[in-house]
């Protein structure tokens, strides 16, 4: 008991770490109909200036974490601004492409020697480490740190969402941008404001990842990138409690692949739950039928 | 429309043309060269990028140490090297194999480093006939594939008998009864070496309590070390490459895994999580304080040099390198044919590692030494086990 306890544990984080990053795919999505490829790589910038800030620059690590928000929020906006702005009313296939050669262009450009280069680095973790025992289950600061933020993350989107102007600029936009302009709202900067908060998400996500598990290098976006992206259309993607739900339900069914049938199933297992999901319900578990506008 | 589709034919036909005969006659040119000033061309491929990259450097450094010595000559050859970096990536070592035998038309190749970037390196270098010698490509498929690749050689010995190693000293010295295994499961290296690991540790009556796989792209093996962890046992072995270690050994003993860690090859690098891994011990191809007079003649050339101490990785690769020359020279030629049998035909040959013979399958008959990890960023010589 004490061992499944520790194994849903061990699901909770990987599903809180593939939440942070979720929430930012599930909300450019939301707002521009666009599955931002480049978030998984604005993920490792995030992360590699974080430890910058914290090895380097001698910041306290919330303060490492902060600037590497700013920069990442910075970074997002002029990504939008370059690669998918000029492309808003191309087809929609076309802004995919571009959002792809965005990621890798990000990349191998921080894997240049003058930029992070292409090397493992090994993250000295900044906060002591402390774990406590619970009724035979550990839990570490870490995990609680991860849990606690994506909680207040959650929260704080929630709020952004329904009920400031900006919320209700967002919600506007995504329903309807001809409609959104006619009514007032100045709607490239409503989805510019929402990839500055996607990827300072996304950041901060980066930071507490490099924290949880210490080794970074530039491709480490890539895969993380793709399971919560993953997590965000088996949750319903656009939904922003979907993409907590579904990178939840990821991180569980990892985990208990690994521990109760076999360690070299896991991604086997996890992609297969979700082609059966899709199957059934297309819109993702929580997500509502809706007629296509197209 | 139809005309200048026409024209942009004809313009890169004459331009593909012109190419094709201005680098042949490079050739011809070089090769002319080559036959009068008695010219052999050795390659060096090896990873000076990537997630590897301090064993390439390690690397080139044993191979110029090894060619300045020899002053770039063998016999009445004298040697121009090439280095070709593959970023430990298979797919960039087949082009930068094809590069070094097809365009810098080289004789031999030295290299590559991992058995990943070794194995289709080594079946072109067979294919087209150039010597090649891996300083540390460990994977039985280096030179077996299925059958004997007769160009290929290497310097170090082959993934079963590290692994072999390693369950003999667990069992004997560590007094193991119980043991753990985490191998990647889509690297030849990390399974072979865990095989043989396995056979050995239950043919010496232990017990193998938990076997778990993990993906190259894998960092968090919580669930995995959650189910070791349950198993309590004496050894954990780790047989990947410095940083996935590094990675599995902190989070290891996160989960307050209290095993002796035990590895391979792969853990010998200056970017080792050295505090995590205080300890483990791990098979090595030599240690730097084996009281063997070529051990310190080279240890001291080493330094001289590079203000370091040479990993096995840089004495592995001066072995390979002095092998190569030893097998030009005898061959006096710059025929990859007579190199390759010059070089089966070495005996006894002494280099740092040991002193070389090699059997049929190309692989070199010598001991394993054991390293323990210390705290302080050094090893430890434990002791030499023979095969």
């Amino acid at each position: 008991m004490e061992f499944f306890l520790e194994q849903v544990i061990n699901g909770i984080q990987l599903g809180l770490v593939y939440a942070l990053i979720a929430l930012g795919y599930t909300m450019v999505y939301g707002i521009v109909k666009l599955i931002n490829f480049a978030h998984g790589d604005v993920f490792m910038v995030g992360a590699f200036v974080g430890y910058f800030g914290f090895t380097y620059w001698g910041l306290p690590w919330p303060l490492a974490i902060i600037v590497a928000m700013v920069f990442c929020a910075i970074l997002g906006m002029v990504i939008e601004r370059i690669a998918y702005r000029p492309l808003r009313y191309a087809p929609r296939m076309i802004a995919l492409i571009s959002a792809i050669g965005v990621s890798f262009f990000l990349e191998y450009f921080c894997s240049l020697k003058f930029m992070f280069g292409p090397n493992y680095r090994v993250v000295q973790r900044p906060l002591p480490e402390i774990s406590w025992q619970i009724g035979g289950v550990t839990i570490t600061n870490i995990q609680l740190l991860i849990l606690v933020t994506v909680i207040c993350m959650l929260i704080l989107l929630l709020w952004i969402v329904h009920r400031t102007k900006i919320g209700a600029a967002m919600r506007t936009v995504s329903f309807d941008h001809d409609a959104a302009r006619l009514m007032g709202v100045n709607v490239d900067r409503t989805i510019s404001f929402t990839f500055a908060l996607g990827s300072a998400m996304a950041a901060m996500g980066g930071v507490l990842y490099a924290i949880a598990y210490p080794q970074i290098q530039p491709f480490m976006g890539i895969m993380p990138g793709l399971k919560a992206f993953t997590a965000a259309v088996l949750g319903g993607i656009g939904l922003i409690p979907g993409a907590v739900l579904g990178a939840l339900i990821m991180g569980q069914v990892e985990t208990m692949t690994v521990a109760f049938i076999s360690s070299q199933l896991r991604d086997a297992i996890a992609f297969a739950i979700l082609i059966i999901v899709l199957l059934f319900k297309p819109t993702g578990i929580l997500g509502r039928t809706e007629t296509e506008k197209v | 429309m139809r005309q200048s589709k026409w024209f942009l034919f004809l313009l890169v036909a004459v331009m593909g043309l012109a190419l094709l005969v201005s680098g042949c006659g490079g050739t011809n040119e070089q090769a002319g060269g080559a036959g009068d000033d008695k010219v052999v061309k050795i390659g060096l491929m090896t990873p000076l990028q990537g997630d590897v990259k301090t064993y390439g450097e390690s690397v080139q450094k044993g191979f110029e140490l090894a060619l300045e010595e020899a002053n770039y000559k063998a016999g009445d050859y004298t040697i121009e090297k090439v280095v070709a970096d593959d970023r430990n990536d298979a797919t960039e070592a087949t082009n930068v194999a094809t590069k070094l035998i097809d365009q810098d038309q080289v004789d031999a190749i030295v290299g590559s480093v991992t058995s990943k970037c070794t194995i289709p390196a080594s079946s072109m270098a067979q294919a087209k006939g150039v010597v090649m010698i891996s300083p540390t490509g460990t994977a039985a498929k280096v030179t077996m594939d299925p059958e004997r690749k007769d160009y290929v050689f290497r310097a170090c010995f082959i993934d079963p008998f590290q692994g072999t190693v390693a369950a003999k000293f667990a069992v004997d010295e560590l007094q193991a009864k119980t043991a753990a295994i985490m191998f990647d499961q889509g690297n030849d290296y990390t399974v072979g070496l865990s095989q043989a690991f396995k056979e050995e540790f239950e043919k010496a009556g232990g017990q193998i309590v938990a076997e778990e796989a993990y993906a190259k792209e894998d960092v968090d093996f919580s669930a995995v070390l959650t189910n070791i962890s349950k198993q309590k046992p004496d050894i954990l072995y780790l047989p990947d490459y410095y940083q996935k270690v590094s990675l599995i050994g902190k989070q290891a003993r996160d989960k307050g895994i209290t095993a002796v860690f035990l590895g391979g090859d792969g853990w010998d690098s200056s970017d080792l999580d050295f505090a995590t891994m205080d300890g483990g011990y791990f098979t090595a191809h030599y240690s730097s304080d084996d009281p063997r007079p070529e051990v310190a003649n080279w240890v001291t050339k080493y330094k001289e040099k590079y203000n370091t101490e040479p990993d096995s990785f840089a004495t592995l690769a001066y072995d390979a390198t002095k092998l190569l020359l030893k097998a030009i020279e005898d061959a006096n030629s710059n025929d990859p044919a007579k190199i390759k049998d010059a070089m089966q035909a070495i005996k006894d040959f002494p280099v740092v590692s040991g002193n070389i013979t090699f059997d049929a399958d190309g692989n070199p008959v010598k001991s394993a030494a054991i390293l323990q990890v210390q705290k302080d960023g050094s090893y430890k010589f434990v002791t030499n086990v023979q095969p």
